[in-house]
């Protein structure tokens, strides 16, 4: 196994340090022999897994993704960087002409790319794994799955969903306290709402949202045009729906 | 005229992607430079247009390792223009989520990062092969600073519960009281751990840095302090700009820190260390005493025995917080949004990060600045490699390499956090 970071926090990577139970048992059933952050071990691969955390936001990894799919049996991008171009996505939604100015007003970064990519945008992935952390439980499953040569089972559904089941009370029916946990993959453990908070939807979309149906409710909870975009357009903007639905709000915000 | 160079193209066991290059030219070094190549992020120009409360969150996605530290700093500092100040209870669990966090992240670094390196092993894993009982008790003593953290903050990686003002939902005596055999199993594991430390191979080098941290009329500092250093510095946060300077170098994605008109300094947990040994508790000070430690250390190897000394520390802070707690009335006090800059330097497990925020009368961010840790090391580390390799220059390659990295491991950097920077300013000669 081997395991890449790109543009990113290292906080998905370190999801697999942070297996303070695992660690060890995962490293006596797989050989680790690429993973910078843990070792000085610089195996050249072929790798059986391929474990990526981080966006592309430069020539020189667009260049390197290529070589590490080539070399990987089968590839899974970890987190919301990975997956939806991350944080960092947030400059997907300048102004072209200003972004390159600004890249031009300081040379060294003239090797930016524009924009924030996951990996899907440049090879083929076999799995995409959710969250900004992604989930430690489901870091394993994954291992598991494919060391086990069968595909991960990880649900797509809401948060909402586990939500109920936790037996919590609706934050935002019972508080008024807006939620994205309707339109929210799940996978964090409902952790928001367990602390009287809304959902921030740090993974992301799930399958099929209503989006504009949510953004309807939060309108009636007296958030404005503005509070709905930035909402929209955060750990996951560039993730399609997340995407489309900033995008609305910014006609919306800035009419004409 | 013998030239030679040592080259470590992608630094291990470090957070982000780095490099090294040392020149050494007729038995002289006439280069040394730590290449940071992790991608720019442009935190702070994103940040523009944000929603105050939002900057929290926003911020703790600049590193996975010590997001708490960036939390802090940010509602600390958008407190400072709010003019509001947290006390009470809330404070008090705004430091045990701290605690929480130099113990995962020392823990990590003591164990998993830098340990191998003292015994020669390319990893922890790796090391565990034939030294499983102490990796499993790293991993044990780590775990029990991310309880803590996951308690108060719902998981240990972007925690989720901190807010401006407090927390979201705090958590009752008899929750916080659950952790404690925890911890006190952990905080004789961690005196264990400088113990063992002590018993590792320190390689014979001091240097006379300045030193910078914060300094608390009482307490061993995480989110409050004056700045002080051991070469007369001693200032207000308020005044960071006025004595800190960044600059930009070629070969390097993250700007270098100076004070102004004086060169590098040295920030972390040496510099705390040195700067409030008085601060620690007795048990930290007899753990440091134990290991050899004075009140002051200038050898950056020993760094890890250091940021052991810490952890002692962070464990006896957390239990006499927790024995202490009285849940407070609301989890959080009003916090509301007026046209002003706020200004706030934390101690994160790897030094000094200091935020500053320009709001508007709505709380939207107009500007912010943030100065994490590694851009203010960077100097003195390339220093440090400089002095090191003149000084074992006659070393194998191969070793004179590893020691290399091992010069900058002890500053435990933290790459990605460098390099989150955006620079608007055009400089003109």
């Amino acid at each position: 196994m081997a395991v890449w970071k790109f543009a990113s926090c290292d906080g998905c990577q370190l999801t697999l340090l942070n297996c303070e139970d695992e660690l060890l048992p995962i490293a006596g059933e797989v050989e680790i022999v690429y993973f910078r952050e843990a070792t000085r071990a610089d195996g050249k691969g072929p790798y059986d897994l391929s474990l990526v955390d981080g966006s592309i936001t430069t020539p020189r990894d667009a260049a390197a993704i290529q070589e590490i799919r080539k070399r990987s049996k089968y590839l899974v991008s970890i987190g919301a960087c990975a997956t939806a171009g991350g944080i960092q996505a947030l400059r997907n939604f300048r102004d072209v002409k200003e972004f390159v100015s600004m890249v031009y007003a300081t040379p060294a970064y003239i090797n930016t790319l524009e924009k924030s990519t996951p990996i899907a945008a440049h090879v083929p992935v076999d799995y995409e794994l959710r969250g900004c952390p992604i989930n430690k439980n489901q870091l394993i499953e994954v291992i598991r799955a494919y060391l086990q040569g069968r595909k991960p089972v990880i649900p797509s559904h809401s948060v909402c969903i586990d939500c109920k089941r936790k037996g919590n009370i609706c934050v935002m029916v019972a508080h008024g306290t807006p939620c994205l946990g309707p339109v929210t993959h799940t996978g964090c453990g409902v952790l928001c709402p367990s602390y009287n908070r809304g959902c921030y939807g740090c993974f992301g979309p799930m399958e099929t949202p209503n989006t504009g149906s949510l953004s309807e409710g939060w309108r009636r909870l007296g958030t404005n045009e503005a509070d709905l975009l930035r909402v929209f357009r955060n750990f996951n903007a560039d993730a399609e729906a997340f995407r489309k639905e900033s995008l609305r709000h910014e006609e919306k915000d800035h009419p004409g | 005229m013998k030239k030679k160079t040592i080259r470590v193209d992608h630094l291990a066991r470090v957070e982000g992607e780095g490099a090294l290059t040392v020149t050494i030219k007729d038995g002289q070094v006439v280069d040394a430079q730590l290449r940071i190549f992790e991608p720019p992020r442009f935190f702070e120009a994103f940040l523009r247009g944000r929603s105050f409360t939002e900057a929290a969150d926003i911020t703790s996605r600049i590193c996975g390792i010590c997001p708490v530290a960036y939390q802090m700093s940010a509602v600390h500092a958008m407190e400072d223009a709010c003019g509001v100040k947290v006390d009470g209870s809330l404070r008090a669990l705004r430091r045990l989520i701290y605690c929480g966090e130099w113990i995962e992240s020392h823990v990590l670094h003591i164990y998993m990062l830098h340990a191998p390196d003292f015994l020669g092993y390319a990893g922890a894993i790796e090391m565990a092969k034939d030294h499983a009982g102490i990796v499993q008790r790293g991993l044990q003593i780590k775990k029990a600073g991310n309880a803590i953290i996951s308690l108060m903050g719902g998981r240990s990686i972007h925690p989720i519960n901190v807010r401006l003002g407090g927390f979201f939902k705090t958590p009752t005596k008899r929750e916080l009281a659950s952790l404690t055999d925890r911890l006190l199993w952990a905080r004789d594991a961690a005196v264990e751990t400088v113990r063992w430390a002590a018993t590792l191979p320190f390689p014979d080098y001091e240097r006379d840095y300045e030193f910078v941290a914060l300094r608390h009329p009482d307490e061993y500092p995480f989110n409050e302090g004056r700045l002080v250093s051991n070469k007369g510095l001693d200032l207000s946060v308020r005044e960071y700009d006025e004595h800190f300077e960044e600059e930009q170098v070629p070969h390097s994605n993250a700007l270098h820190s100076k004070i102004r008109g004086r060169g590098g300094y040295f920030v972390g947990p040496m510099a705390r260390y040195n700067l409030n040994f008085d601060r620690l508790s007795p048990l930290a000070q007899e753990a440091a005493r134990a290991a050899g430690l004075g009140p002051a250390c200038r050898n950056p190897f020993k760094g890890i025995l250091i940021r052991g000394v810490e952890v002692v520390y962070a464990f006896d802070e957390a239990l006499r917080i927790i024995a202490a707690y009285e849940a407070p009335e609301h989890p959080a006090v009003p916090v509301l949004p007026r046209p002003a800059v706020g200004y706030a330097a934390t101690e994160a497990p790897r030094g000094t990060l200091y935020h500053r925020y320009r709001i508007d009368e709505q709380g939207t961010i107009l500007d912010a600045k943030i100065v994490p840790p590694t851009s203010q090391n960077q100097k003195v580390m390339e220093d440090d490699l400089r002095r090191v390799v003149e000084k074992e220059i006659d070393l194998p390659q191969e070793k004179l390499t590893w020691r290399c990295e091992q010069t900058i491991r002890n500053y435990d950097p933290c790459i990605s956090c460098s390099t989150h920077f955006l620079r608007l300013e055009i400089r003109r000669g």
